[in-house]
C-alpha cells in the first residue's frame, strides 16, 4: 500500500494534482472555520449580524458633503459622502501628484546644476519622510495661518484663514444649461480638431496649432453663450459672519493638508521614475531627431516620451494605488472620508465591526481595481504594437 | 491610530478566538495577577499621570478599587489608554476587563453592543465652552460656528440633536482625543469645544488664561457616567457593581480610607457597615472575593466622597461642585442599593 502511495507521489503530474487538490481542500476548510467561527462568537456576545443598519438614519454630522446630507440622512447614504471624499482626495491628488512627478522628473535630468541638486533634495526629502508626519506637518502648517478674525482678504471674493480657503460659490440661473451645452460642444469640437489635425499632418506633412485652437474654442465658445443668455452663472462671494466666513466653497484645511502630502509625497516617487524612464530611452534618439530638424521640445514629445511611458506607467500606476489607499490617513486630522463613515463613526455607533470593515476593504478595493483597470486599458494603448 | 488597532483586533478575535464565553471573567483575572483596566487617553481630574508618570483620577480609581477588591492590592491594574472609538472593541474583545472611562450609559449601547453598565459614578451632562471674545453668552447662538466634538462619542448625537433641534447651521471639526480638541480649540480652529461639563471644566484649567473661557449654560444631554464591562459574565458584573456600590455606601455609612480598620473593628459599627466589612455574614464570598474585599476597596482608594475631592472637587484646579453626584442624602441623586 505505501509503496504504492510512493509511486503515485513520484508521478509528477499525479503529485501536482494531489497536492492542488490538497491545498483547495484546506483553503477551503480555513475559510469554513473562519466564518463558522465568527458566527459563533458573534452570537456568543450577543452581537447582531447583518447590513439593516445601512438604512437607519446615521444622526452625526458631517462636515465636507459633496450630496445632500443631514443627520437624519442614513448610514448608508453617509458611506455615500464618505465615499465621494476619499475619491475627491484620490483624483486631486493623483492630478496634483502625476503634475508634480513630472515636472521634478525632467527637472532632475536638467543640466542646470543648481536645478537637478535642488530637485534631487526635495525628492530624497518627501519620499523618504513618512506620509503620515508629511500629513501632519502640513496641516500644523495651514493651522498656523491667521485666525478667523484676521482673516486674509484675497480679492475677488475669495478668503483664507486657518479653517480654510473659501471661493465664491457659482450660482445658476435658467440660461446656465445652454453655457454648459456650449461647453461640451466645444470639448467635442475640439477632439474632431485634434483628429483632423493629425491626419492631415500624416498626408500633408503640415501642422495646424490644434491645442491652441482647442483652447480657444473651449474658452471663446461657453463665454460667448454666456453672454448671449445674458450671464446666467452669478458668482456669490462669501461672507463674513459672526463666527465664520459663509456662503462661499471652504476648501478645508484637512482635505488641502491632505491632498498636498498626498500630492508631493507620491510626486517625488513618481519623479524617479519619469527620470527612469526618460534614461532608459537610448541617447540616440534624442540625436536622430535633433538631427532631422526636429526642435527639441517637439522632440521631448514626440520621441522620448511616448518611448519612455511605456517604462513609466506600470509602476505609475502602482503610485496612484498607494496614494488612494494612503488617502485612508486623514483620520489623523479628521477628514471625514470612508474610513471616517463607515470604518469609523458607524461603526463605532453601531457597533457592527466586521460588516463595516467588510464594506470598507471591499469598496478600496474596488476603487484600487478600477484605477488598475484603467490604467492597464492606458497601458495597453502606450504599449510597443508588434507587427 | 489605536482605531485600526483594536478594531481589527476586535474583529481578528471575533474570527478566531474560539467560543470561550464561558470561563469565568474573574478567574481569568487571578490568574493573569492583574487587571486590565481601559481609561482615558488623557483627561485632567478623570485619568492623567503624575510626576512620576503613574496614572492617577477619577476613573483611574475604580480600577484601582476593583484592583484591591480582587486582589487586596490596589496597584495590579494594567491601564489601557483608549480613544472614543476604540473602547468598545477593545471591551468586547476581552483586551480589558473593565472600562473606565467617562462612557455614557445609553439604551443602544447597553442593548445592541453587547455591554453591561455596572452603575453610574458621574451624572453629568455635555455642555460647550467658547472663547469670552466671541461675544456670546448662549449655545443658541451658536449658528454658523465651527465646532470641535470627539468622534465616535454620545456627544457627537448630541451635538447633531441639538442643532438641528435649534435649525442651527455648524461645521463640525472632528477630533479623536481630547488632547487633540484642546489643541484644535487653542489654534482656533473651531470657536468652541463640546464634550461632557466635567471634562470642559477639566480641560479649561489646562488652558493658558482659563478666564478668557466660559462654559455655556446649556446643558444639552444627560449623560450618566459609568464602569462598563462586557454582557455575559454576570459575576464579573456584580463584582464591578459591588465595587462601585460599596465605594458610595462607605461614603453614605461615613466608612472612609483613614477609620476603615477601626470601623471594622469597633463593635458600635451599623449592622451594614458590619455586613460590607465582612465582620457579619461572608458577601465577599457570594461575589468570589475575600471577606475582606470592600475593606481592600477603602483602604486603598478611599470612599467615593475622598475620590471625587482628591481629583475634582472644590481644592482641586477643576473645582467641580457635587451638584447632581452628592448622595441622596445631602440633595443629590447618588443612590446605592441596600447591601444585604
Amino acid at each position: 500500500m505505501l509503496a504504492l502511495v510512493t509511486n503515485l507521489l513520484a508521478n509528477r503530474t499525479i503529485r501536482s494534482i494531489a497536492i492542488q487538490v490538497f491545498t483547495a481542500f484546506a483553503l477551503a476548510a480555513g475559510v469554513t472555520f473562519i466564518a463558522y467561527n465568527t458566527a459563533i462568537n458573534l452570537e456568543a456576545r450577543g452581537l447582531a449580524s447583518g447590513f439593516d443598519f445601512l438604512s437607519q438614519p446615521a444622526l452625526y454630522d458631517i462636515n465636507q458633503r459633496l450630496i445632500h446630507y443631514t443627520s437624519e440622512s442614513t448610514h448608508g447614504r453617509a458611506l455615500v459622502v464618505g465615499l465621494l471624499n476619499t475619491l475627491l482626495v484620490a483624483v486631486l491628488g493623483i492630478i496634483l501628484a502625476t503634475i508634480i512627478g513630472f515636472v521634478l522628473g525632467v527637472l532632475s535630468l536638467s543640466p542646470n546644476w543648481l536645478a537637478s541638486r535642488a530637485v534631487y533634495c526635495m525628492v530624497e526629502f518627501f519620499r523618504n519622510v513618512p506620509v503620515l508626519l508629511h500629513i501632519l506637518l502640513w496641516h500644523g502648517i495651514i493651522l498656523g495661518l491667521p485666525k478667523v478674525r484676521d482673516t486674509l482678504v484675497l480679492g475677488g471674493g475669495t478668503y483664507l484663514n486657518n479653517r480654510g480657503l473659501f471661493l465664491p460659490r457659482p450660482e445658476f440661473e435658467a440660461g446656465a444649461s445652454w453655457v454648459f451645452f456650449a461647453f461640451v460642444l466645444a470639448i467635442i469640437l475640439s477632439f474632431i480638431l485634434v483628429r483632423w489635425n493629425k491626419r492631415r499632418q500624416v498626408l500633408t506633412g503640415q501642422i495646424f496649432p490644434a491645442y491652441w485652437a482647442s483652447l480657444g474654442i473651449i474658452i471663446v465658445l461657453p463665454l460667448f453663450v454666456f453672454m448671449v443668455t445674458g450671464g446666467p452663472i452669478n458668482l456669490i462671494a462669501p461672507e463674513a459672519s459672526r463666527f465664520n466666513i459663509k456662503g462661499g466653497i471652504q476648501i478645508s484645511p484637512e482635505l488641502a493638508a491632505l491632498t498636498w502630502a498626498l500630492a508631493i509625497y507620491t510626486g517625488a516617487f513618481i519623479s524617479e521614475i519619469v527620470r527612469a524612464g526618460i534614461q532608459s530611452v537610448s541617447k540616440g534618439q534624442t540625436e536622430a531627431s535633433l538631427s532631422l530638424g526636429v526642435s527639441s521640445g517637439r522632440t521631448m514629445r514626440l520621441v522620448i516620451i511616448p518611448q519612455a511611458l511605456r517604462l513609466i506607467i506600470p509602476p505609475l500606476t502602482s503610485q496612484y494605488l498607494n496614494l488612494t489607499k494612503n488617502s485612508s490617513l486623514a483620520i489623523a486630522i479628521g477628514y471625514v472620508d470612508l474610513v471616517g463613515t463607515i470604518g469609523g463613526i458607524t461603526l463605532n455607533q453601531t457597533g457592527q465591526a466586521i460588516e463595516c470593515l467588510f464594506i470598507t476593504m471591499m469598496i478600496y478595493l474596488m476603487i484600487s481595481l478600477i484605477i488598475s483597470m484603467g490604467m492597464n486599458i492606458y497601458n495597453r494603448r502606450m504599449a510597443l504594437v508588434e507587427r | 491610530m489605536r482605531l485600526t488597532k483594536t478594531t481589527i483586533a476586535a474583529g481578528v478575535l471575533a474570527l478566531f478566538a474560539a467560543g470561550h464565553a464561558d470561563a469565568a471573567k474573574l478567574d481569568e483575572i487571578r490568574a493573569r495577577g492583574e487587571l486590565n483596566c481601559g481609561i482615558n487617553t488623557g483627561l485632567v481630574g478623570f485619568a492623567f499621570t503624575d510626576d512620576a508618570g503613574n496614572w492617577q483620577g477619577f476613573d483611574v480609581d475604580y480600577c484601582r478599587a476593583v484592583a484591591a477588591a480582587v486582589f487586596g492590592d490596589p496597584d495590579a491594574v494594567k491601564y489601557v489608554n483608549l480613544t472614543g472609538k476604540t473602547r468598545f472593541p477593545a471591551l468586547v474583545s476581552g483586551e480589558i476587563d473593565v472600562l473606565s472611562r467617562n462612557t455614557t450609559w445609553t439604551f443602544s449601547r447597553d442593548v445592541d453592543l453587547g455591554l453591561t453598565f455596572v452603575g453610574v459614578n458621574y451624572y453629568d451632562g455635555q455642555g460647550f465652552i467658547g472663547r469670552k471674545s466671541l461675544g456670546i453668552t448662549s449655545a443658541t447662538e451658536l449658528d454658523g460656528a465651527s465646532v470641535c466634538i470627539q468622534t465616535g462619542t454620545t456627544t457627537e448625537l448630541n451635538l447633531a440633536d441639538f442643532m438641528r433641534a435649534n435649525n442651527l447651521n455648524y461645521e463640525s471639526v472632528p477630533i479623536e482625543t481630547n488632547e487633540e480638541a484642546r489643541s484644535f480649540y487653542e489654534a482656533e480652529r473651531c470657536d468652541v469645544y463640546t464634550t461632557d461639563a466635567s471634562g470642559l471644566a477639566a480641560t479649561r484649567t489646562t488652558f493658558p488664561n482659563p478666564d478668557d473661557h466660559m462654559v455655556f449654560p446649556e446643558i444639552i444631554s444627560k449623560e450618566p457616567l459609568g464602569p462598563v464591562v462586557a454582557q455575559g459574565d454576570d459575576q464579573w458584573a456584580d463584582v464591578a457593581r459591588w465595587v462601585l456600590n460599596a465605594l458610595i455606601i462607605a461614603e453614605e455609612m461615613g466608612v472612609h480610607s483613614k477609620n476603615v480598620i477601626a470601623m471594622k473593628n469597633s463593635d458600635r459599627a451599623t449592622p451594614e457597615v458590619k455586613r460590607m466589612l465582612g465582620v457579619e455574614g461572608d458577601y465577599g464570598a457570594m461575589l468570589g472575593l475575600d471577606k475582606d474585599w470592600a475593606v481592600d476597596v477603602i483602604r486603598s482608594v478611599g470612599n467615593y466622597g475622598e475620590i471625587f475631592e482628591r481629583y475634582l472637587g472644590m481644592n482641586t484646579p477643576i473645582q467641580l461642585q457635587r451638584g447632581l453626584n452628592a448622595q441622596y442624602t445631602d440633595g443629590g441623586i447618588l443612590y446605592a442599593p441596600p447591601l444585604r
